[in-house]
């Protein structure tokens, strides 16, 4: 089942919709509350990610028999140096942003906890792919 | 001050309100509902790293995302401190989102203090 959300850049009354959707879609299918959380928690950071840094970007959710997909696209400055943006703490957000209780550096590692694999390819002044997977049984992880 | 003792089934919403001075801005099907655990914070970032499980969040911010961000972590009630009051905006979200708000007069440190007080049990 595949699902595509748009993602407005700056747009914070809607940022969190897409996930708000996913949660409702994902306890439709009846799957595990904890596995739930893990996916929607992963893919809110990252939608609010979009919202933050990014002009404009897409959600596609991929939901199979073994694994949630989430692939965030966006158009927007992109990663210089993406080992950075991994570490706890480091962060390039706005004072706004930090305002509304974001921008801490912590979305990124936050989303690696929270994921069964997150992968990040950018490339600087174009955009940005962020791909996580929750797998819906640990014992489908090398299938 | 008269000391209210949580049992095992946790406290309800509505008495919540009570123990802060609280007004409930979205009467609903959660106010009888118990929390057992609570959490203060201004960082929704910092919200969403912990295992919340019948927990209230307690915060100052007043935006959409704090909102968003209880949706997302399971948590079923805000306390908004500080004497802030809530826009139709974030009342009609938190509705939709099945999150009951509080808000409260006292600052988030005496809402912590009430709540500890309470037996209400910090996450960590």
């Amino acid at each position: 089942m595949k699902t595509q959300y748009d993602i407005e850049g700056g747009n914070f009354s809607k940022a969190g919709f897409a996930s708000s959707e996913v949660k409702r879609m994902l306890k439709q299918l009846n799957l595990d509350i904890k596995l739930i959380k893990r996916v929607v928690v992963a893919m809110y950071e990252g939608e609010v990610n979009i919202v933050v840094h990014a002009y404009h970007g897409t959600a596609e959710v991929d939901v199979s028999e073994k694994r949630i997909r989430i692939l965030f696209t966006d158009r927007g400055p992109g990663i210089k140096d993406i080992d950075q943006a991994m570490q706890a703490g480091f962060s390039t957000a706005t004072e706004k942003i930090r305002e509304m209780g974001f921008g801490a550096g912590m979305g990124l590692p936050n989303i690696k906890a929270h994921a069964d694999e997150l992968n990040i390819s950018s490339t600087p002044g174009k955009g940005t792919q962020v791909e996580i997977i929750c797998y819906i049984k640990k014992d489908h992880q090398n299938t | 001050m008269k000391q209210q003792t949580i049992t095992q089934e946790g406290v309800t919403i509505k008495t919540l309100s009570g123990i802060v001075s609280g007004n409930i801005v979205n009467p609903g099907p959660h106010n009888n509902v118990a929390v057992k655990t609570a959490f203060t914070s201004d960082l929704m970032s910092d919200v969403l790293t912990i295992d919340a499980c019948e927990t209230v969040l307690v915060t100052g911010l007043t935006n959409p995302q704090v909102v968003r961000t209880a949706e997302m972590s399971d948590i079923l009630c805000i306390i908004i401190g500080r004497n802030k009051k809530c826009s139709r905006e974030i009342v009609e979200l938190a509705t939709q989102c099945q999150v009951t708000v509080i808000e409260s007069p006292f600052s988030l440190y005496k809402i912590s203090g009430l709540l500890y007080e309470s037996g209400i049990k910090p996450i960590f």
